[in-house]
């Protein structure tokens, strides 16, 4: 099965660094196949940016993500623009402190920034949330896996704030599907 | 024998079918006698040489040569001199540049490699004129003088050779003429013993070019100016500006030591084996 | 050995691996999107393995010292896009002349000029066989994925070393930029191909002089053989000449090294070829988009294979022909106007219709756009 990933939103985001992340957990510590890209502007913050894994048992040739599984938006711009990229019964998950018009009643909305900045006082965190979440939502990864590939790809001294981000996320995810599903 | 059929013997090539492109009564033939005589004073041996040209009059200098020897492209030459130093640290590295070669088109080059402090001795032959493709003005034909693309006049101002290498950061800077031919012996033979980057600049005369188009007369007449408007440096201290005009300042007009690029790198890789 | 832990590296990375593993130990380069990743990491890798790095003024200046470490011995290498590659034509030519080995990297983005720094293009084709003046031939290989770009590169180190020429590795900014899972072979399986040094006495050593393969041997500064080095052309020994048949014989055998050595230096990929009756002809990045096609084509019926030619010059006129024999239509996708289709149509002479499918917006070809392209044949 092709599982496609995007996470989009805007550049400074940490979009890129969480698919690198996710690609890692799924591809090195899961063994699955993985191909995962990004397209970016000239802007290292602000401006439009996507990253995007793929995930599969089988051999990944087209790199690229065109029927979503799962988007991630963590802008309204981003959600607006992809959106329709979603298949039917793909997932949509978006940061519920940037964006205020969600297309589906289906989405999941978290707010990640939010969480971010009130629970752990480091806005920047808000990606590794948001990964976490997606984690427990889509379960296609799996969490011990992340966790590994996070701790793996953060520096050192941030090692413990971004596990409590992963669990922020894991719990947040946990309480936004129940929600969907009830 | 004599000293200069010695050295001839020993350092011009015997593969190499004589005559050399050079005008007869060209100052690039003198220069090439300064720079056999003082790297034999050096004591170099001919293996460990690397010489390096660009493209012109003076990009055709190393073929005569028994070193080794690269004649590169217009402008680059400081650019592959500093991979073979950076590759090879132990040979020694001298390139031959004109003044439009080292100043116009590999301009950028030079002041680049001044300021990292490659390890290598440039060595410009300033005859303030494109002498091979016909007499072109370069980055140092002086201001209202003639040239074939200046039928005019130049109405450019010219660069100061040395005193853009002292600016840009080389280690050792000295200029002379080549009709003060021992007195660049000297500074050569200075220039190549110096470690970092080293400049000597060599008046000379294109009386084929420039010498023609500006009515200056025969490369003996050249030489003569090259004699009677040379002030050496200490002296040219205690003129005006307006007294300077027109004149050849020489002599070495820095010498100092900064950190140089291969040595510095040689600690990087140091650094970079403790952290890995 | 952690050199032997599955790892996801971005297509620039496993550059960077294959250079080291191939023995380069000199990089010399300038900051440029979408290859600058290939810069950083040598900077860091090379100091360790007692390599050298340096970031020069331009590509000019980068194209210059490389050329100066390989005359000096030492196997190096330098990595840029478009704009960067315009300007290193010039000593690329020098290069090629003069018969020093080295390896370029271009990374394609959107152009001409400064064009679109951050999206993919393949618009470099023809710059890449061409982009040098003069009559010359040259290498150039293009990876589709992570542990191809690692292979790719190491192949180029030895082509080079092996025919003294400079080899080119071209990807585009989605391969360059792309992550994928690739475990690095362990230093003892890698076959790694070093130039022939002359074994003559110095006093006998004649520095151009032609033998089977066209192929002199090189003699490095410092090894005691003074020779000269010119970008002008030049005799047996190395000095300028315009004589006619020394020129003829220099250019001849330049020429002839590559053409005698094709067998060797080219390499494509068949994909489900076996039975088919269209063939998509595709590089880089665009052999993914193919091949998914092709997966997809055959779930419809259609006998669809791929031709993916990792070398793209030489071109690989044998085997493009021998699948132009078998074939109805050969579809040419590509991310420039028709770039590398010219080439397949200049072999065609009637065998099977070309169809091209041209992409010029920054952004990669779908096998959607294939499937509908393969409706003209179906």
């Amino acid at each position: 099965m092709r599982y496609e990933v995007r996470l989009s939103g805007s550049g400074g985001q940490g979009l890129i660094l969480i698919g690198i992340i996710l690609a890692e957990a799924a591809g090195i510590y899961d063994g699955k196949n993985v191909v995962q890209t990004q397209s970016y502007g000239p802007e290292a913050r602000g401006g439009a940016s996507k990253s995007e894994v793929i995930i599969s048992d089988g051999t990944i040739y087209y790199p690229k993500a065109t029927q979503l599984d799962l988007l991630l938006s963590m802008t309204q711009k981003s959600c607006d623009e992809y959106y329709l990229d979603l298949k039917k019964d793909g997932m949509l998950i978006v940061d519920s402190t940037l964006v205020h018009q969600v297309p589906t009643n289906q989405a999941f909305g978290i707010p990640f920034t939010h969480l971010a900045k009130e629970e752990l006082g480091k806005p920047f965190v808000a990606n590794i949330i948001a990964i976490g979440a997606i984690a427990r939502i889509s379960g296609i990864v799996k969490e011990a896996s992340l966790t590994e590939a996070v701790l793996k790809r953060v520096p050192p001294w941030s090692a413990d704030l971004n596990k409590k981000a992963l669990q922020i996320g894991m719990a947040e995810g946990k309480k936004a599907a129940a929600k969907i599903s009830g | 024998m004599p000293e200069y059929t010695r050295l001839i013997h020993q350092y011009l090539r015997h593969d190499k079918k004589f005559p050399h492109v050079w005008c007869p009564g060209c100052g690039n033939g003198i220069l090439l006698g300064s720079l056999i005589r003082a790297i034999h004073k050096t004591g170099l041996s001919k293996d460990d040489i690397v010489l390096v040209s660009g493209i012109g009059c003076s990009g055709r200098l190393p073929v005569y040569v028994d070193f080794n020897t690269v004649h590169t492209t217009h402008g680059r030459a400081l650019t592959f001199a500093t991979g073979i130093k950076l590759a090879n640290p132990a040979l020694h590295v001298i390139v031959i540049m004109g003044d439009g070669d080292s100043m116009a088109i590999g301009g950028n080059h030079f002041i680049h490699a001044a300021r990292r402090n490659i390890d290598v001795t440039a060595i410009i032959l300033n005859n303030s004129i494109y002498g091979m493709t016909g007499g072109q003005y370069s980055p140092t034909t002086p201001y209202g003088m003639k040239a074939s693309t200046a039928v005019y006049t130049s109405i450019e101002q010219s660069f100061k050779i040395s005193e853009l290498a002292v600016t840009a950061g080389a280690v050792f800077v000295g200029r002379g003429t080549v009709y003060h031919a021992k007195f660049l012996d000297g500074l050569i033979e200075k220039a190549i013993e110096k470690k970092g980057f080293s400049v000597v600049e060599a008046i000379t005369h294109c009386h084929t070019q420039y010498g023609r188009q500006n009515r200056l007369g025969s490369a003996v007449d050249m030489m003569k100016w090259q004699r009677d408007s040379a002030v050496p440096l200490e002296k040219a201290a205690k003129m005006s500006e307006k007294e300077l005009e027109g004149k050849i300042v020489t002599g070495i007009l820095v010498d100092k030591d900064l950190p140089i690029y291969d040595k510095e790198y040689k600690k990087l890789r140091e650094r970079a084996k403790g952290k890995a | 050995m952690a050199e032997n832990k599955t790892r996801l590296l971005q297509g620039n990375e496993a550059i960077v691996e294959g250079a080291i593993a191939a023995g380069c130990r000199f990089f010399a380069g300038y900051p440029i999107t979408p290859a600058t990743e290939i810069a950083e990491g040598m900077s860091v890798k090379l100091p360790i393995v007692d390599g050298t790095f340096v970031q020069m003024e331009d590509e000019i200046g980068s194209m210059g010292a490389i050329i100066g470490a390989s005359l000096a011995g030492v196997k190096s290498m330098t990595a840029t896009s478009g704009p960067g590659f315009s300007l290193m034509q010039e000593n690329l030519g020098f290069a090629c002349i003069s018969e020093v080995p080295c390896v370029i990297a271009n990374i394609m983005r959107g152009g001409p000029s400064t064009g679109l720094p951050t999206n993919t293009a393949q618009g470099d084709v023809m710059q890449m066989r061409w982009g040098t003046h003069g009559d010359h031939p040259i290498i150039v290989l293009c990876p589709y994925s992570v542990e191809e770009c690692f292979s790719v590169t190491l192949k180029a180190f030895n082509l080079s070393e092996r025919y003294r020429v400079p080899v080119i590795i071209t990807t585009d900014e989605v391969v360059a930029h792309m992550r994928e899972k690739i475990t690095l072979p362990p230093a003892s399986s890698l076959e790694i191909i070093d130039r022939v040094r002359p074994n003559v006495p110095p006093d006998w050593f004649i520095p151009f002089e032609d033998n089977s393969l066209g192929v002199p041997p090189m003699s490095v500064f410092g090894d005691g053989y003074r020779y000269h080095v010119t970008g002008l052309v030049h005799d047996v020994r190395g000095f300028p000449t315009s004589k006619p048949d020394e020129v003829d014989g220099l250019i001849r055998r330049l020429h002839r090294k590559i053409d005698k050595g094709q067998g060797y230096i080219q390499e494509g990929e068949h994909f489900l070829t076996d039975d088919a009756e269209v063939v998509i002809l595709a590089y880089g990045s665009i052999g993914r988009t193919a091949k998914q096609a092709a997966i997809l084509a055959r779930e419809n019926g259609q006998k669809v294979g791929v031709f993916r030619p990792i070398t793209l010059w030489p071109f690989m006129r044998k085997a493009v022909v021998d699948i132009l024999k078998n074939v109805r239509a050969v579809i040419v996708p590509e991310m420039n106007m028709g770039q590398y289709s010219r080439e397949v149509k200049r072999v065609d002479q009637g065998y099977a219709r070309i169809i091209t499918l041209n992409k010029v917006n920054g952004q990669v070809i779908t096998p959607e756009e294939i499937l509908k392209k393969l409706k003209e044949v179906y």
